[in-house]
């Protein structure tokens, strides 16, 4: 009996992040906290698992343990299956060569075999860099539809924002007549979100082809799509509406974060309908003590309060001790803010230490960056980091 | 050395009868996020202990329910792993004692390949180490060890206890069940270890003989005969025997103290189902006050003193003091609650005032509307 699945996800999970700095010097972006109790890998994964894909090769590169120590066996997110389910696809060693993923097209080739075994009518291709919530299935029905050799996922963006994106111009029909790579001038708003379904044979075609090619960047926005494009293949975009962020940046991460609250929040993470799944550790609720004060904040299990939260999101197992201050900041798992410390406008690390009467960053009136403390810092006694700044190791004093 | 654990989910389900009305003494929710049976399955776990048979008798859907797979306990396991035990008929009836639910099940027992067993209950709230209750089992060469407990006990406290009499080396000498008294006494926690073969003889002379007590007629009759030891546990026990003491052990957590020991042991977690609810999210003028808050909540209003379950909405306004709001509980806007306890699904709309007082909080029965 042939066991195949219809559609088989490859998530690109290699990147490196270098424009998130500290927070990305031990870990991929895709693991980079999120919401208080998510990774941003999350959303992909729940994605997928809602649209009904269970298959899920994830390539992985840089800074990785985490990482496949947080996918794990898939459970959390139901990816635990006899046939499917998910699977973490580093770069591996080969009977002829051996190779880095040179770019986003030769990590997919290297791992033709992978997606093969399902016998799959079509990929999708996803990246592990923005946080939205989008039912993969809708996107394949309408490639289905439209009778599509592949489709590339879209979303209306401002006229400025547009040259900072790969721009698609479609007729009528959405049929994509060009693609230009953040173009000075773009003729239109609809902006690739990097997320693209492909006949399996027609990508399998030209991912040899690709690769056989020593010009070649290997890259699916400046290769392949151009390259199907001009043999006149059938390339459709799909229009999506809805939340979707680029957490490519220390401003974008932290907005994006800032969106969830609010009494009308611009991203929604209450839906039961689209759930959104994530590993969790075993810690008990959150406790809020007396003399405390929590506003128009986001917390998870593990917190404990003593001061005063305001505008924040704070992840696993944060400790906020009395009189210290939390405000428009963003905490990653496990930080403690001790006795009379003040954080704001800032984010801050995984099991990062700020010592009593620490003041990092500043107001986000006065201030005009965001202040990052990298994983595992400590800030000591009565330290003062100054707005804008990036902490990566201890300080001395 | 392996071990078998077993745990009966609903021997003490009617001391409790307002909130086991439709789940187990097992599945009752505790602390925000829990269900008691977390509590003697994750101390199992914890002591490595991974063959785990949960003996059920009625009302066991919500424990079928939040066992799952058991894969949250890391149960899920292909040698061994948790087993529920459903009523088995011995002759048309279903047991009624313990000793009974002992021989619905004998076969399971027999057929497990554990050395020993330990024996459960699951109406605790404590982190207890099992390896060490191991531990002093072997050095003391006993047949049997009972855990217990001392705890001064009141008049009115209308539910019969296991008092233990013990001699200077921890052996048990006398065991009397007491519907009254008063004053401070040693007190068994229904938890016991010996060997499975022991186990599997006591039953069987058990069947011979109709007894239908585990207690009065196997441990109190075997106290010359047998090695019995007393296991002091002097950490801190929540024993939820009625609607009061449930209010009590659920405001005891709201002690710090109290949380780092059941919570947060260098490996001895508390696992418990995950439901995968969004962080909490506290609104603008959201005022919270020496209160344990779960996952997936929204509170715009006033909390006080309170214990607040995963998926509890707070409207604009509200004042809640001194309550247990069980899951998914929706207090809508300006509303007061004092000393109430809501079960799952309760929503409080119309109402504007519920008021209890310690000693008789007001419970509001599953999916209530009020």
């Amino acid at each position: 009996m042939l066991n195949k699945k219809e559609c088989v996800a490859m998530l690109l999970a290699g990147g490196q992040g270098s424009r998130l700095y500290a927070l990305t010097n031990k870990i991929a972006k895709p693991a980079v906290s999120y919401g208080a109790k998510y990774r941003i890998i999350d959303f992909p994964l729940s994605n997928c698992i809602n649209s009904n894909i269970d298959t899920v090769g994830v390539l992985t590169q840089y800074q990785p343990l985490l990482l496949n120590d947080y996918i794990g066996n898939g459970q959390p997110w139901d990816l635990d299956r006899t046939f499917g389910g998910v699977h973490i696809l580093p770069p591996y060693q080969g009977k002829n060569k051996t190779d880095w993923y040179k770019g986003t097209a030769n990590a997919i080739y290297q791992n033709i075999d992978f997606m093969k075994r399902y016998h799959p009518e079509y990929i999708i291709i996803l990246s592990g860099d923005h946080i939205y919530k989008m039912d993969y299935s809708k996107m394949l029905d309408f490639h289905k539809e439209k009778n599509a050799e592949a489709t590339i996922a879209v979303i209306n963006v401002s006229l400025q924002e547009a040259s900072r994106f790969g721009i698609m111009n479609t007729d009528q029909e959405m049929r994509i007549q060009e693609f230009e790579e953040k173009p000075a001038k773009p003729k239109s708003t609809k902006a690739s979100m990097g997320i693209y379904i492909f006949n399996a044979e027609v990508l399998y075609q030209y991912l040899e082809a690709d690769e056989a090619n020593p010009e070649s960047q290997n890259d699916f926005g400046k290769n392949i799509i151009p390259s199907m494009l001009r043999d006149g293949r059938l390339m459709y975009a799909y229009p999506f509406s809805g939340y979707w962020k680029d957490v490519g940046t220390i401003d974008s991460l932290w907005e994006a974060n800032m969106d969830l609250l609010g009494e009308n929040p611009k991203f929604d993470l209450f839906d039961k309908m689209w759930k959104i799944y994530s590993r969790n550790e075993a810690y008990p609720p959150q406790f809020i003590c007396e003399g405390s004060k929590i506003e128009n904040s986001l917390l998870t299990v593990g917190c404990y309060i003593e001061g005063y939260v305001k505008n924040s999101l704070l992840s696993q197992n944060v400790q906020i001790g009395k009189n210290a201050k939390v405000i428009d900041s963003v905490l990653f798992d496990n930080v403690i803010v001790e006795e009379g410390a003040t954080i704001e406008y800032s984010i801050v690390a995984e099991n990062v230490v700020v010592k009593k009467q620490a003041k990092i960053g500043e107001s986000k009136q006065k201030a005009n960056k965001i202040t990052v403390i990298g994983s595992d810092v400590t800030i000591l006694e009565d330290y003062k980091v100054a707005a804008g700044q990036m902490i990566e190791k201890d300080v001395r004093k | 050395m392996s071990v078998l654990g077993l745990i009966f989910s609903n021997i003490h389900s009617k001391e409790v009868f307002e909130i086991t009305q439709k789940r187990t003494i097992a599945s009752t929710p505790i602390g925000g996020r829990y269900r008691l049976i977390d509590f003697s399955l994750s101390c199992m776990v914890n002591a490595g202990i991974s063959n785990i048979g949960i003996i059920t008798k009625s009302n066991y859907q919500s424990l079928m329910d939040h066992i799952g797979s058991g894969k949250e306990w890391d149960l899920a396991r292909k040698r061994g792993g948790l087993v529920i035990l459903p009523p088995y008929g011995v002759s048309d009836s279903v047991y009624n004692t313990r000793l009974e639910a002992i021989k619905s099940i004998i076969s399971f027992i027999k057929h497990s390949t554990s050395e020993y067993v330990i024996l459960s209950d699951c109406y605790h709230v404590c982190n207890i180490d099992y390896k060490d209750l191991l531990k002093y089992h072997h050095e003391k060469g006993a047949d049997i060890t009972c855990v217990y407990h001392e705890c001064l006990v009141c008049a009115d406290d209308f539910m019969p206890i296991n008092r233990l009499a013990l001699n200077e080396e921890e052996r048990v000498i006398e065991m009397q069940v007491l519907s009254t008294f008063s004053g401070t006494a040693n007190v068994s926690m229904d938890i016991w270890v010996m060997k499975k073969e022991l186990l599997e003889k006591l039953v069987d002379e058990a069947i011979v003989t109709n007894y239908r007590s585990f207690n009065r007629d196997i441990l109190s009759k075997n106290l010359n005969n047998l090695r019995i030891f007393g296991y002091k546990f002097e950490g801190y026990f929540g024993n939820i025997s009625s609607i009061q003491t449930y209010y009590d052990v659920n405001k005891n957590l709201l002690k710090k103290e109290i949380r780092d020991e059941l919570f947060y042991q260098p490996g001895r977690s508390i696992y418990t189902k995950v439901r995968d609810s969004a962080p909490t999210k506290y609104g603008l003028e959201s005022k919270v006050v020496n209160s344990l808050i779960a996952d997936g909540c929204m509170i715009e209003g006033e909390v006080y003193n309170s214990v607040i379950f995963r998926g509890t909405k707070i409207g604009k306004g509200a004042i809640i003091k001194d309550s247990i709001l069980m899951q998914d509980t929706i207090i809508s806007e300006g509303k007061h609650l004092e000393y109430v306890i809501t079960d799952k699904n309760v929503v409080i709309e119309n109402k504007k005032e519920l008021i209890g007082n310690s000693e008789y909080p007001v419970y509001v029965k599953k999916g209530g509307i009020l």
